[in-house]
């Protein structure tokens, strides 16, 4: 197949698309393996025969647990190590996230999501409330991986526009749904101001989830609880 | 400052720990705390809660905890471990992992090696949920100023003299640009993954490289012939996908057909633990009836499982073995095979968590202190968390914040350098291990050395020398270690191999004797 990657140089401002002749016999192949292959060639070469430099891009888990591997496929984020080249036919482009500074090839630098969540005072002040009825929204809400995807097609999101998008919204709903009765007034002015206004709840968001995190059922929760002030001890 | 490297499990509880006595910390890592390895852990982890009406108690999580290990973990060590297990779960809980409960009760499952259940989890997402709840946690001390964060940098050499560690160097990997940091330096970065890329169930970050470097150093290894390997392991798109010992722990059965029948082989050798035998003896017996020819193909049928199962507390684990092999596994039993998972070989600590260099530590998978010749399913959450908390409970302020930028010298090593090194490793540290293996593995080795390498390229190849040595001595048959020309277990062999660096390697076995490094 034909990989066409758009391609920048660490601390230069051009980018340049590259394309490589690939193949491979292994219908489950990733994204992600198919990198990793070519960067194992030494005198990796273009299509044109052009000697290439090794292509950079984030990884660890390589089985969708650590949104590392987030780009754009084809035009849509998705987790590279997710996405199976036999999906995309005999072409195949890879870009990296267009909403986050450019650091080299497919790499962004996806640092807001955490300073965003610094901001927000993102974390409990007292003991959290756990139990049984509660697990399954944290759970849901601890699920989010950081990755990005969600803030590339949210048409709210703007890097400090003060909307946070879904990556900040998930890690707070675990939050509120925990918190003590005494922390609700400060996290629910949090919750307002930098989810609940900005968000147009278009949902597109939830489509593209590499998670599948089912984040309406934790903004419905987040907004009963925040928003509504239907706190409910247990 | 004190100088964290790593950010997963045991680098997060060590800053953490240290905010609560207000001491602060650099916390540098690669990527940040949610792409660390620990994220991916599944089952669970252990801590005798007792809140199954099984009568488990401390000193029984310490029993299995030794016996587990092949009597080859320090007793002073794992006490400490194990009777401060139950406190950490609580805590944890107190941060909000949401463990599955049941009446205001957290419940716990089996898992391999342990007669009671007592492994916590959330489904199969253990890792993910204590780490976020950690992640969040360190947010409050970040904000706070206590923690000072530098993801995205590569920590690729110490300042070292005399024996003593006085800081760090470190690339910026967006901007190239390389720093020093000085002070005390905690280690955190992980099991030894890099040393067998592609093919271990763990994270790409976890390079081993700076390990080996301060091999070269003269920091001491121990037990690097220790290696796990997972019983149920699917192999993947570029990589090891594992099938969390959950899958046991809730009934799942090995399976085999045996002249065309089905066998439940695990169940037949080992009446007592069944399927439940611990990691080392499982791997083991499915390589002999891998080797057996009227044995076909090696199974995990978990279609006898309580149907609640699927929707509740196994349902991650459906959903995540649909998609990758395409099999409903509460339908049908599934392929499986043994796969490199873990490394209880590492860096040698004492109980204090100090390596034999003055103001260097180490916590986390990284360092060889709990789990001994094969680490039980769920204890190494523990002993991250535990690692972290011990060091974190120990050092004093360091008041030098100064940050200052060097020389980028920093040595790329090229990925099939790395594999020519795996391939190497690997036919000489299979499951089933002898003489003529290692032997040939370690001549290609020698063979590599003398070609003019790199420092880096030469840094990975004395460490994989080390590993091979380490298997090599160890003529006997313990825990993960099976040599089939020492099938016994030598008692004179119940012993640390410590490994160390001075132009050559050296192997010497110290006694256990509650972990004194130095
Ligand atoms: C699939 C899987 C499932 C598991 N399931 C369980 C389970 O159910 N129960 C259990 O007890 N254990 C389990 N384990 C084992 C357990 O997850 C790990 O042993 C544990 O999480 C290790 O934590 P750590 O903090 O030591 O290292 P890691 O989480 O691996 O973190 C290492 C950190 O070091 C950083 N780093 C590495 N090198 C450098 C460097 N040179 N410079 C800067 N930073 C660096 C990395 O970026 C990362 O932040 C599992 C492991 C795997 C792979
Ligand atoms: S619902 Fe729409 S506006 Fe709100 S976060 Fe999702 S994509 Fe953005
Ligand atoms: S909500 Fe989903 S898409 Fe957004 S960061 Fe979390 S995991 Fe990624
Ligand atoms: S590498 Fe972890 S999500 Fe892709």
């Amino acid at each position: 197949m034909i990989v066409e990657i758009l391609r920048h140089k660490k601390n230069e401002d051009k980018s340049y698309v590259q394309k490589f002749e690939y193949q491979y016999d292994d219908e489950k192949q990733t994204v992600a393996t198919m990198l990793n292959n070519l960067n194992l060639i030494d005198d990796l070469k273009d299509i044109d025969g052009n000697p290439a430099d090794k292509i950079a891009f984030k990884q660890s888990c390589l089985q969708k647990k650590c949104g590392a591997c987030a780009m754009l496929i084809n035009g849509k984020p998705g987790l590279a190590c997710a996405r199976r080249l036999a999906d995309y036919g005999d072409h195949i482009r890879l870009e990296p996230l267009k909403k986050f500074p450019l650091v080299e090839d497919l790499i962004v630098d996806r640092g807001i999501m955490s300073e965003n969540l610094k901001m927000m005072e993102v974390y409990l002040k007292g003991e959290a409330l756990v139990n049984e009825k509660r697990n399954e929204l944290s759970y849901e809400a601890s699920r989010c991986l950081q990755c990005g995807c969600c803030l590339e097609v949210c048409p709210n999101y703007m890097a400090n526009n003060g909307f946070t998008g879904m990556a900040g919204a998930m890690p707070l709903s675990r939050i509120i749904n925990e918190l003590n009765k005494s922390d609700l007034k400060e996290v629910s002015k949090t919750y307002n101001r930098y989810v609940y206004e900005g968000c147009g709840k278009s949902l597109a968001c939830v489509d593209i989830c590499p998670a599948g995190i089912k984040i309406e059922d934790l903004l419905v929760n987040s907004n009963a609880i925040a928003i509504w002030k239907r706190y409910i001890k247990d | 400052m004190i100088n964290i490297v790593g950010s997963g499990l045991a680098g997060l509880s060590a800053a953490i720990n240290l905010a609560y006595r207000n001491i602060s910390c650099n916390l540098i890592s690669v990527q940040e705390s949610n792409r660390a390895q620990s994220v991916m852990a599944e089952g669970g982890i252990n801590a005798a809660l007792n809140t199954m009406g099984e009568d488990d108690d401390i000193s029984l999580h310490f029993e299995d905890t030794l016996k587990g290990g092949a009597y080859l973990g320090e007793e002073s060590a794992i006490r400490g471990l194990t009777e401060n297990a139950v406190d950490i779960v609580y805590w944890l809980k107190s941060l909000g992992v949401p463990f599955e409960s049941k009446d205001g009760k957290i419940v716990l499952r089996n898992f391999g090696g342990q007669k009671k259940k007592r492994t916590a989890y959330v489904k199969s997402s253990t890792g993910k949920m204590l780490m976020n709840a950690l992640i969040d946690e360190a947010r409050k001390y970040e904000v706070k100023g206590l923690i000072r964060r530098f993801d995205h940098h590569e920590v690729y050499d110490l300042l070292i003299g005399n024996s003593s560690c006085r800081g760090l160097k470190m690339r910026d990997l967006y901007t190239d640009k390389a720093y020093e940091l000085y002070g005390p330096v905690v280690l955190c970065t992980g099991g030894l993954t890099g040393m067998f890329p592609g093919l271990t169930t763990g994270s790409r970050d976890n390079s081993g490289l700076l390990l080996s470097k301060l091999f070269l150093r003269g920091l001491e290894l121990a037990n690097l012939e220790m290696i796990q390997y997972h019983p149920t392991t699917i192999n993947i798109s570029g990589k090891r996908l594992l099938v969390s010992e959950a899958a046991r722990g809730e009934g799942g059965r090995f399976l085999t057909y045996r002249n065309g029948e089905p066998y439940y082989f695990m169940e037949d050798l080992y009446p007592e633990l069944k399927n439940l035998v611990t990691r080392d003896v499982a791997s083991r017996t499915i390589y002999k009836i891998m080797n057996d020819d009227s044995c076909k193909g090696i199974y995990l049928d978990m279609t006898g499982i309580d149907k609640s199962a699927w929707t509740g507390r196994l349902s991650d684990m459906r959903e995540e073995l649909l998609d990758y092999i395409k099999v409903d596994i509460a339908e049908k039993p599934f392929a499986i095979e043994p796969g490199i998972h873990y490394f209880m070989g590492g860096i040698r600590v004492d109980n204090d968590h100090r390596t034999n260099i003055d103001n260097l530590y180490a916590a986390g998978e990284c360092a060889c202190k709990y789990h001994g010749a094969n680490r039980l399913g769920g204890n190494s959450l523990l002993g991250a968390i535990y690692g972290g908390k011990v060091i974190g409970s120990r050092l004093v302020q360091d008041d030098n914040n100064e940050l200052k930028e060097t020389d980028n010298d920093y040595q790329k090593l090229n990925d099939s350098y790395s594999e020519k090194i795996r391939d190497i490793l690997l036919s000489g540290l299979g499951i089933v291990r002898n003489k003529d293996g290692i032997s040939d593995a370690i001549e290609k080795i020698n063979q590599l050395l003398m070609e003019n390498l790199k420092e880096v390229q030469f840094a990975k190849t004395v460490l994989a020398k080390a590993m091979l040595v380490s298997a090599l001595d160890r003529k006997e048959s313990r825990g993960a270690h099976y040599r089939e020309d020492y099938p016994e277990t030598d008692e004179s062999f119940r012993k640390t191999a410590v490994a160390s660096y001075d132009g050559d390697i050296r192997i010497e076995y110290v006694d256990l004797d509650g972990g004194k490094a130095r």
